[in-house]
């Protein structure tokens, strides 16, 4: 049984100019101890979809699924009570900023603290070991010092540090980061990534990593998923789907990477994700895809085969591979 | 910080400065002199005019007049009342107790209700929850203050009987003035009933002198609220599980008050301007009151004297708030 099993969620935001399709029709499953990562561009729906699983969206958004489980637990059926229990204790979900994502008015330590005594029933004096603890397994120098530490006194790396210390505190069964390091420096970059694969090893959690950069999911994911525009188009392990990616976004994504450009210039996919008001017929990724004809433009794409990586497109690439 | 605290203080002094040319100025800008209001309808002669005014000293060329003020003030001499004779100062004492009753019972009526009623509405956003209360502040804050509270001194205590029209308490009472508190001093009298009276008088100006400031309080609290409620550390707090209650109350709740203790610390000033209303409609003996009274008499040592320690007071809460805004962001605290 996986540790998260998702099918066919949906989330639909109610905005002013009408219902907005964010998510749509995703399926999930993470193994225990397992590495996973969304990938996709800004607006293409990867955050929200683990929001939803965290019932951590705004009562704007309506969530959809068939099936939505945690450890074998239907999450929709829990209590409110129930959930908090789950969410925060078993899931922990780290953030894009750490430096708003900790409450400026409260020190590191009250928040790890808080964490702790929400989900576990050391005394305070525990607590406060544990709090150290942490600290220092995330690689926070000082770490009793840091504890009466305000977040405006640490950098962004430090906050990201203190962010995963603070999830990581109740031992949480699948961790969730949503792009971890987007928002700070290249070199503490992969340091962060670093921390958070040894973690996830040391401590057999599930880890699902969301990110736009297909570098970070070489270094880190044993899975690969990715988004477009809400919907799932390819779904490979990692190893193939940089050898041999099927769908043509995965492809033009893989293109973009600097590592692997050919050129003098740096191929770039041309236009936008498709918002609320220009969602084309037919396939979502049609008019940006080089490959696109008039099926394409009219007739919703099927789901390939795992052996085409699930693409959801027409005319899945790297097919000649795969027959020989 | 300290150099914050020194900084802080030290633009205390050209605001005193200021604020004795306004004291000063002011209550000579209005039409009239002492004298003639003395008088009466009797009128007086020019000579005995000209006599009395060298007496009181006003014949003296303004800035002299000023100088002198200043200087007295700096002694801490406020003179003089034109009509009582009695120090300003004295004056002023005995009735201000009366004032900050009646200020401190409504700011706690508007922050323990406006704070509470501001974080509803922004929890039930767009609902009627929101759109009624926020209607209702808004009713609160265009109400004139006489008007509001002629209404209530005529349903309350002219159809209910439920509360006494004017006064600190019933004149059945009667007891020494130890910290010139009605209401400390009523349960420390330990006469049946004082206390309740007490309360039954000063429960109409209070929710008065409140209404402003608690419709004021609330909107502030709710547009923070909302604010803080869309910040990414109250997305974390929810995903560690906490409550409902932890994660708004706690968390964003503490976050939104940095910008309601200011406007707490604004309103002591809007306060004061209302009390001389308040005071007025309800008899409350207190500066407010005094000072209106003043003001028709043309007691110029009453007014600028009073007008000064008013300024003072307001000046000092400030500060206090400004304070207190360091303990309450520690962004604040730090940094300086």
């Amino acid at each position: 049984m996986p540790l998260l099993h998702i099918e066919n969620l949906s989330v639909t935001f109610q905005t002013a100019s009408g219902p907005f399709l964010a998510v749509d029709s995703v399926d999930f499953s993470v193994d225990a101890g397992e590495r996973l990562a969304i990938v996709g561009e800004s607006g293409s729906g990867k955050s929200v979809a683990m929001l939803a699983v965290m019932g951590l969206l705004p009562p704007t958004a309506t969530v959809t699924a068939d099936h939505m489980a945690f450890d074998g637990q239907d999450l929709r059926q829990l209590s409110r009570r129930a959930r908090r229990r789950v969410v925060g204790g078993d899931i922990a979900m780290i953030f894009q900023e750490p430096m708003s994502s900790l409450n400026p008015c409260f020190t590191v330590g009250f928040q790890i603290n808080e964490a702790l005594s929400a989900h576990t029933d050391l005394t305070r004096s525990q607590r406060r070991e544990r709090s150290v603890e942490l600290l220092r397994s995330v690689g926070i120098p000082e770490p009793e010092r840091r504890l009466s530490a305000f977040p405006h006194q640490l950098s962004g790396g430090m906050s990201q540090r203190v962010m995963i210390a603070m999830a990581t505190a109740c031992q949480p069964r699948l961790l969730i980061a949503d792009e971890p390091t987007t928002a700070l420096d290249v070199t503490i970059q992969a340091q962060i990534l670093d921390l958070l694969v040894d973690l996830q090893k040391e401590h057999g959690m599930a880890l699902i990593l969301i990110t736009h950069d297909m570098g970070v999911v070489a270094e880190t994911a044993q899975r690969v998923v990715v988004q477009y525009a809400g919907q799932q188009v390819e779904r490979q392990d990692v190893i193939g789907l940089f050898d041999a990616p099927h769908h043509p976004y995965t492809s033009a994504l893989l293109d973009a990477l600097p590592d692997r450009a050919t050129g003098d210039r740096l191929p770039a996919i041309r236009g936008v994700v498709p918002g609320q008001g220009d969602r084309p017929n037919g396939c979502l990724f049609n008019p940006r895809c080089p490959y696109a004809d008039d099926t394409c433009r009219t007739v919703v794409p099927p789901r390939q085969p795992a052996a085409l990586g699930e693409a959801l497109c027409h005319y899945p690439l790297n097919r000649a591979e795969q027959a020989a | 910080m300290l150099r914050f605290l020194f900084v802080r203080i030290g633009l205390l002094v050209p605001t005193f400065i200021g604020i004795t040319i306004a004291a000063f100025g002011f209550v000579r800008l209005l039409p009239g002199d002492p004298v003639l209001l003395l008088a009466g309808e009797h009128g007086v002669s020019p000579e005995r005019h000209a006599e009395l005014m060298h007496q009181l000293g006003f014949d003296r060329p303004i800035w002299v007049q000023y100088f002198d003020f200043l200087w007295s003030v700096l002694q801490g001499d406020l003179g003089r009342s034109l009509v009582t004779h009695r120090p300003v100062l004295a004056e002023f004492s005995t009735l201000f107790p009366a004032t900050l009753e009646l200020s401190v019972c409504a700011i706690i009526i508007a922050t323990v209700v406006g704070i509470p009623i501001g974080v509803i509405a922004a929890m039930k956003r767009g609902t009627w929850v929101d759109q009624s209360v926020m209607g209702a502040a808004l009713v609160g804050y265009s109400m004139p203050i006489f008007w509001w509270g002629l209404l209530l001194i005529i349903f309350f205590s002219g159809v209910l009987h439920w509360t006494p029209v004017s006064g600190r308490i019933s004149l059945l009472y009667y007891f020494p003035a130890h910290t010139g508190f009605m209401l400390i001093d009523s349960l420390l009298s330990g006469q049946k009933g004082a206390f309740v009276s007490a309360v039954s008088h000063l429960v109409l100006p209070a929710i008065v002198l409140a209404t402003i400031p608690l419709a004021v309080i609330a909107r502030q609290t709710r547009s923070a609220m909302l604010e803080v409620l869309g910040e990414d550390y109250v997305r974390t707090a929810r995903a560690k599980g906490l409550s409902q209650a932890r994660v708004v109350g706690l968390h964003a709740l503490r976050n939104a008050l940095i910008p309601v203790v200011t406007t707490i610390g604004l309103q002591v000033g809007v306060m004061m301007a209302g009390a001389i209303l308040t005071e007025t409609i309800f008899s409350w003996p207190g500066v407010g009151k005094w000072m209106v009274d003043s003001i028709f008499r043309r007691d110029y040592p009453a007014v600028q004297g009073g007008l000064l320690m008013i300024a003072v007071i307001i000046m000092f809460v400030n500060l206090i708030v400004d304070l207190l805004y360091g303990l309450i962001n520690p962004r604040i605290r730090h940094t300086r």
